[in-house]
């Protein structure tokens, strides 16, 4: 029967055909349908505020001097004394990104050392002219409630609520961020936006495949989130014993009052700063 | 019955079968889509229409609006032939076949096919040879050196198993003794079982062979090195351009449809079904279903081995028409020829 089966070898790609038909369809319908985007998605910049509306941008040029596309261009200038647009001493005056050079390397993300840029999920970019694609100060500062604002006017075909959603830039460079704080809430990632759910860290289940988006963006607690036993907690690499209640987020006016833009990292009696390895 | 009357029922018959043809290819481009899609865990067209049944004519609409481009080195008057010429066989083929039981209008009875011929399947035959000439004509007169090769290569397939597609033809007819469609779909005629019907299943070797031989006819995958993109573009139609291209596209959707429905007339009874009883007024459309799914079901297969199956390689497609259908199709028409005398005449010892 050995040749039955051979003469039978090409006929089994039938059955395959066949069998996928019952399978589920891969196609998003994109603009209809549009996948929920990973937490670190490289998509457009964003100039961030302090959660009281501030710049966060000091005007300090390290993002345009690391860019290996060269596409940032920023120039400092003093902060007007009696109407500051950001706490430190400078801010940034100027802010342009070219969209048409930029590789979407987040290297400005890495070297900013006051969060001020971070990227987004936008992705949308097209232009008719390459005037456009040079995106200005004005254009990239997120809104005052935090929200970036969106190049295009408001349109179906635009998820708008996906710019609320937190996106995982600021966790990822925010002091909260370090694996040791899985399952503290401990950043709050710009205005007004509330806290973001307790950090998951990489052994829990990735926050880019949670279906829902309300449940990363609003739910101040993220509780049903949390991994309900933190063991690697308890055993943190040096050892030392990790705080049992989470630090809480981030007073704004106290951010506002002290002389450096990263409130919390001035606190010494914050109990995450003792981990800095 | 008068010369008028004959005029206009032709009329009507020639109006209809046009526009089957061309609804039947719209909805069967979309279907081909819709399936190989389905089968690649894709969705296919979903834009135009619900679940993208409009696709094909919006397919249509830009067609017609696209520039024709007509290259410098054509021999004009065939190029501009030769889409005419690839349509009008495939439209002129489906005429023959009978869609749906004849019906009383009056006093006469009136056929559901364009023209019911007693030699249809020798016209059948004839109009799918002629086909070959717009191939032909079309690669020549491109004046370009891919669709020629296209052509060559499609006249040398199309040739080779149009044999074999005869062969194959030549047992029904033993078994018929007809080469009328009409009446090759009343001998099949008749329930099996109480519901299945007494086709031309017993001939499935011929059914095989033809349908082979009509997925390399229609030029279609795995046969499809006619039009192989990786080695010769376009194949013959490399050089047509908009609506003329369409027409080219037409024809080898009507094509397929056509290698259906003659493979469901002559080998699955046509537009015989069971019709449960139902009422006068469903039973007449009854028919015409049965053809319609039949055919689609082959239309189906089709697909399926589109999309299942990789193209063969021209040495390969040559040595399985000439070295495997034809001789196969030979040693079936002596088998059956010796069966017909068995049964008519007894076994040779008795």
């Amino acid at each position: 029967m050995g040749w039955f089966a051979d003469m039978l070898g090409p006929f089994r790609g039938f059955a395959v055909t066949l069998r996928q038909m019952t399978r589920p369809r891969l196609t998003t319908s994109y603009p209809k349908e549009k996948r929920v985007k990973p937490q670190r998605f490289h998509g457009r910049h964003v100039l961030n505020r302090y959660p009281d509306g501030m710049e966060k941008c000091i005007g300090c040029e390290l993002c345009a001097g690391v860019c290996p596309a060269r596409c940032i261009y920023v120039r400092g200038a003093d902060n007007p004394p009696d109407n500051p647009v950001s706490p430190g001493e400078r801010y940034g005056f100027i802010y342009e990104i070219n969209m048409l050079r930029c590789i979407f390397c987040a290297m400005c993300v890495e070297a900013c050392p006051t969060e001020a840029i971070t990227m987004t999920h936008l992705f949308e970019m097209s232009t008719t002219t390459r005037d456009d694609a040079i995106y200005t100060r004005d254009e990239l500062l997120v809104e005052m409630d935090g929200t970036p604002r969106h190049p295009d006017p408001p349109n179906r075909l635009f998820d708008f609520d996906e710019l609320k959603l937190g996106s995982g830039w600021m966790r990822a460079t925010a002091p909260g961020g370090r694996a040791a704080f899985e399952g503290v809430v401990a950043w709050t990632p710009s205005a007004t936006q509330g806290e973001l759910p307790a950090e998951r860290g990489q052994s829990a289940a990735s926050g880019a495949e949670d279906p829902d988006p309300d449940s990363r963006s609003s739910s101040p607690q993220g509780g049903e989130e949390l991994p309900t036993d933190p063991p690697d907690r308890s055993s943190s690499p040096d050892g030392e014993e990790l705080p049992t209640d989470p630090p809480g987020s981030v007073d704004p006016d106290s951010t506002r009052s002290s002389s450096t833009p990263q409130g919390g990292e001035e606190l010494p009696s914050d109990p995450k700063d003792r981990h800095e390895p | 019955m008068s010369g008028w009357e004959l005029f206009f029922e032709a009329a009507i018959k020639a109006v209809a079968v046009f526009a089957l043809v061309l609804v039947t290819v719209i909805i069967l481009v979309w279907f081909e889509r819709k399936v190989v899609a389905d089968m690649q865990n894709r969705l296919g067209p979903m834009r135009a229409g619900p679940w993208g049944i409009l696709q094909t004519i919006a397919d249509g609409v830009k067609l017609i609006f696209k520039e024709p481009v007509v290259p410098r080195k054509v021999e004009y008057a065939l190029y501009m032939v030769a889409p005419i010429a690839a349509l009008v066989p495939a439209i002129l083929i489906f005429m023959v076949i009978p869609i749906g039981e004849p019906f009383t209008l009056g006093d006469r009875v009136i056929n559901l096919a364009g023209a019911d011929l007693n030699i249809g399947l020798l016209y059948i035959l004839a109009m799918s040879s002629v086909a070959v000439y717009a191939v032909v004509l079309a690669g020549w007169a491109s004046g370009s050196k891919y669709p020629l090769l296209g052509s060559v290569r499609a006249s040398a397939q199309m040739i080779s198993y149009e044999a074999a597609m005869g062969l194959a033809l030549v047992p029904v007819v033993m078994f018929t003794g007809t080469t009328s469609m009409s009446k090759i779909v009343d001998a099949q005629a008749g329930d099996f079982l109480g519901f299945l019907g007494v086709w031309n299943i017993i001939l499935i070797p011929s059914f095989i062979i033809f349908f082979i031989s009509g997925v390399a006819e229609t030029n279609r995958a795995p046969f499809d090195l006619v039009e192989a993109e990786n080695e010769i573009v376009g194949g013959y139609h490399t050089e047509y351009s908009g609506f003329r291209f369409a027409l080219f596209f037409l024809a080898e959707y009507a094509n397929i449809f056509n290698i259906s429905a003659i493979t469901v007339t002559l080998f699955l009874g046509g537009w015989h079904g069971p019709n449960f009883g139902a009422p006068d007024w469903i039973a007449w459309a009854l028919p015409i279903f049965w053809f319609m799914a039949k055919s689609f079901m082959l239309v189906f297969v089709f697909v399926w081995i589109r999309a299942s199956l990789p193209r063969m390689r021209y040495d390969q497609l040559m040595a399985f028409g000439w070295k495997k259908l034809i001789p196969v199709s030979l040693l079936w028409i002596v088998l059956s020829s010796v069966a017909i005398a068995v049964r008519r005449l007894g076994l040779p010892w008795t």
